[in-house]
């Protein structure tokens, strides 16, 4: 008998207002077939103060929807009370979502997830993130189906990015603040407009990149649709889904049909793309040819 | 008493490395010509026999020679890399300079009095990263991103000991965390974490457009070059595109670092290695670059002032940055 796939909602990684943010966990608690959900800020520490006066209502209204509830920490720390930040939650006893190495040093051994931002290509490196007591790894988006397979058999702890605009590079640099000729110190938070990111399109005019303030994007939603079979056959036991504005309910139930085998391929693909995407369904990284690929048509 | 200052050269060919070593560098580094080290590039690199040779030279003159094995291992072919470990010690590497812990921690375990540096491709940005591979691996050195301001590099130096710290002063720029970047791979489906390689000339293109040189990268248009306008290698991050309905350098203008004005400030703080970029470059560039910034350190070593502007004058007319260091760059 194959493993049931899990569902796991990724933290928002758009800077929403507050209301926003509230309410769209508000709906995933009641309403999203997801089994983990991981919030917490991960890409500008500067957006933190918001979203930390509401955060323990929100987590308690997951939990009495029946998620689990995973704290997912700052991908790229630099500064001293950005570290003491994390610190603080592995403190307060959350479950920690680790995306810098920095993190899993803070952890000392203590059991939690690795998130997408920690560089693991092999089962050698994800073999030593288990020894230091990861127990669910969301491995990079740019892995091919290929290294999965080598990676994920027999360890039913690993996860893939399986829906949303893939994450690609992090800086210490915000480009909202640039785009609109000013730097990060006094960037007015201008990243706030564009919530599924800032698109970026190439001098001719062709979609290229989503910028959301220190972290580039692809401009296209990954899906990994069609191979949700090839990925449970490869031992992977949970499929990330990264949250956009478009309707996420609907996005997790059209996964959690297929992962059941109650929707085909083609029909999910379908159902996906009536949806608000910022961008096309794309599953080049998956198929090893670049990111950017759109889904092949049947 | 304090560790004398080491310059830190490139060596993209064996013919570069003893340009480097002639030139004045303390030491060198470079990497084998396949997939395990990040500048993955047609013509560049060290088979076996040239990399023990390299040593040999560079011992020869008292240089050291470092071996980047500085990509992320593949899934089920970790053997090439772990292959490049032994071959790098046999042939008389003085580090290894690597990313993948995986690849760290097998290098620790095979070889357990091996110094091990820890490459800018891993990203180390706090006290506590470096906490990790110090005290798990024994990382001898960290070469910090270029992410940093001299602040936070003089706090990480701090708390880094007994690893040392090295920084690079000069040369090319990434303006994404290293190693954790993936513009390369979305647009080509080529990666530095990967295959070692960004923006790859296999997949840069060039057309006429009207007046203007068009530059396609994965047959994305990211640059046009007005006629007589100096055409620069076209890099995905520094390229040119529309966003919020203007036309701009959104990432970095084509710019390449260079601190040699923080040179003074950063022996102050405790940095032990400053590493100039360009595996990539021609000899004369090596030979001019590292003899310039030899003098500048002996210079700063013997208590005297150095000449500033004649490092400045290096960059080949292209425009220079301190970038991160600096607080006002993000």
């Amino acid at each position: 008998m194959t493993q049931r796939l899990s569902l796991t909602l990724g933290s928002v990684l758009f800077n929403w207002p507050v209301k926003q943010w509230v309410d769209f966990y508000a709906r995933i608690a009641d309403e999203a077939p997801v089994d983990r959900v991981c919030l917490g800020e991960v890409v500008c520490s500067k957006r933190k103060p918001f979203v930390d006066d509401v955060t323990l209502e929100v987590v308690d209204r997951l939990e009495r929807g029946g998620k689990e509830v995973v704290y997912s920490t700052l991908a790229l720390p630099t500064g001293k009370r950005e570290i003491r930040d994390i610190g603080d939650m592995i403190q307060a006893g959350y479950q920690i979502e680790a995306n810098d190495i920095a993190t899993v040093h803070l952890l000392n051994g203590k059991a939690h997830s690795v998130g997408p931002f920690i560089n693991i290509y092999n089962e050698d490196t994800l073999a030593l993130h288990l020894k230091l007591g990861a127990t669910r790894i969301c491995l990079p988006p740019e892995l091919p189906l290929e290294s999965i397979r080598t990676m994920a058999q027999g360890n039913a702890a690993v996860e893939v990015f399986a829906f949303g605009r893939p994450p690609l590079a992090l800086s210490a640099r915000c480009y909202s603040a640039r785009a609109k000729g000013t730097a990060k110190d006094a960037c007015q938070f201008v990243c706030d407009r564009d919530r599924d990111g800032m698109n970026v399109e190439t001098l001719d005019g062709v979609p290229f990149l989503a910028v959301n303030g220190t972290q580039t994007l692809g401009f296209v939603v990954t899906a990994v649709v069609r191979h949700v079979e090839a990925l449970r056959d490869a031992g992977v036991v949970s499929l990330r889904l990264s949250p956009q504005t478009c309707d996420m309910v609907r996005v997790a139930r059209i996964f959690r049909d297929l992962a059941d085998g109650s929707t085909t391929p083609q029909e999910a693909s379908e159902s996906l793309s009536v949806l608000h995407l910022p961008g096309p369904l794309s599953d080049g990284f998956l198929r090893g040819v670049p990111g950017c690929s759109v889904t092949e048509v049947d | 008493m304090t560790t004398p200052l080491e310059l830190v050269c490139p060596a993209g060919t064996p013919a570069g490395l003893r340009t480097a070593v002639d030139a004045g560098a303390h030491s060198v580094y470079c990497g084998f010509r396949d997939e395990t080290n990040a500048r993955n590039f047609p013509g560049l690199n060290f088979d076996r026999a040239e990399m023990r040779e390299a040593a040999a030279y560079a011992h020869a003159h008292d240089a050291k020679i470092a071996i980047a094995l500085n990509t992320f291992m593949r899934a089920g072919a970790t053997d090439l890399w772990k292959r490049g470990v032994d071959d790098a010690v046999a042939a008389g590497a003085d580090a290894l300079i690597m990313a993948d812990v995986g690849l760290v921690d097998y290098a620790r375990k095979a070889h357990p009095k091996q110094r091990l540096h820890l490459s800018v491709q891993a990203a180390a940005a706090t006290p506590e990263a470096i906490a990790f591979y110090r005290d798990h691996f024994g990382i001898a050195r960290v070469v910090l991103p270029r992410v940093l301001t001299v602040e936070e590099v003089s706090r990480l130096t701090a708390h880094a000991a007994p690893c040392e710290t090295e920084v690079f002063v000069f040369g090319g720029l990434c303006v994404m965390a290293e190693g954790r970047c993936m513009l390369s791979s979305y647009a080509t489906g080529k990666s530095p974490n990967m295959t070692g390689v960004c923006s790859p000339p296999s997949h840069v293109t060039y057309r006429e457009d009207r007046d203007a040189l068009v530059a396609c990268v994965g047959g994305f248009t990211i640059e046009r070059f007005e006629r007589g306008e100096p055409a620069g290698y076209p890099t995905l991050c520094k390229g040119r595109f529309l966003a919020d309905g203007a036309m701009s350098h959104l990432f970095e203008d084509p710019v390449s670092l260079n601190a040699v004005a923080l040179l003074p400030r950063l022996a102050e703080i405790g940095v032990t290695a400053f590493k100039i970029e360009g595996r990539q470059r021609g000899r004369a560039y090596i030979s001019s670059v590292v003899r310039a910034f030899r003098k500048a350190i002996d210079a700063m070593a013997a208590g005297k002032k150095f000449d500033i502007d004649e490092l400045r004058g290096l960059t080949e007319g292209q425009r220079d940055t301190v970038g991160a260091y600096k607080k006002t760059w993000r």
